[in-house]
């Protein structure tokens, strides 16, 4: 219970922390870097370090690059679909998610045989 | 050029922070309770999970069009841009939160934990900030031929 209150803490400082750097940043190209900083992974990376040892921290840190990738491409398309046709964001951002899982469930299960070897 | 408009801070309003605050700490909640129950390898995944990005997005659009308006303006589109910029920014952030995740499966292992989240963390705020400036560098240089182009 006590570590799941620190999880909560830990991660809601640090995502905010990031946000309000981000809005005070211009261009907003650039302000964007901080929406993809990685601030949950350092609150639930810390605390797995504490609480479970660095095998699991690694393993954890080791997934993050193929769900990295869903965000990559995910990140991209709402851009593209935001220029192309001028949707709603909030509809847009809500409404593509799934590729995040499908891409990063896909190659989290190539990476995992590719490192296997 | 990077700007720092410290007066954007009072743009968000108290309510909009707080519920950052709550999307980044379910979030890391979720993360914790998915890695326990199905293992590191499935809740690795969603430390790149992009929950909070939809009300990050939302709230560029939202303050984007706030500015129109006060002015007289629609800033429907406008907010959308400036969303759809944000969105490019971030797709670029995740090869640092991917090169994030990298370094630290890598050194875990065998460094000094505090030394890792360092050295991982040294790692995205060289190499994010890196590519936004080679894009941007890349986009003028393409502009500036555009426009030799036209004028030649």
């Amino acid at each position: 219970m006590q570590e799941s209150l620190y999880r909560f803490l830990l991660g809601g400082t640090l995502v905010t922390l990031f946000a309000m750097l981000a809005d005070v940043l211009r261009p907003k190209s650039f302000a964007g870097l901080f929406g993809a900083a990685p601030s949950i992974a350092l609150a639930t990376l810390t605390l797995t370090i504490v609480h479970e040892g660095r095998t699991a921290a690694a393993l954890e840190a080791r997934s993050m690059v193929p769900g990295a990738l869903g965000f990559l491409v995910y990140a991209a398309m709402v851009s593209w679909t935001l220029r192309r046709w001028k949707t709603s964001t909030l509809w847009t951002t809500v409404l593509l998610m799934p590729l995040w899982f499908v891409v990063s469930f896909s190659t989290a299960g190539l990476f995992s045989m590719a490192t296997a070897r | 050029m990077i700007e720092i408009r410290t007066s954007a801070l009072r743009e968000s309003k108290p309510h909009e922070y707080l519920l950052r605050f709550l999307f980044g700490g379910l979030c890391s909640l979720l993360a914790g309770l998915v890695a326990k129950r199905y293992g590191p390898e499935i809740g690795g995944l969603f430390l790149a999970f992009p929950a909070i990005f939809p009300a990050g997005a939302s709230l560029i659009e939202s303050h984007e069009r706030r500015k129109k308006r006060a002015i007289g303006k629609d800033g429907t589109l406008r907010g959308r841009m400036a969303a759809a910029s944000d969105a490019a920014g971030a797709a670029l952030g995740c090869v640092g939160l991917a090169l994030f995740g990298w370094t630290l499966w890598q050194l875990l292992p065998r460094l000094h934990s505090a030394l890792c989240l360092v050295l991982a963390s040294l790692v995205w705020l060289v190499i994010t900030p890196g590519l936004w400036e080679l894009r941007r560098r890349r986009f003028l240089a393409r502009r500036c031929r555009g426009r030799s182009k036209v004028s030649g």
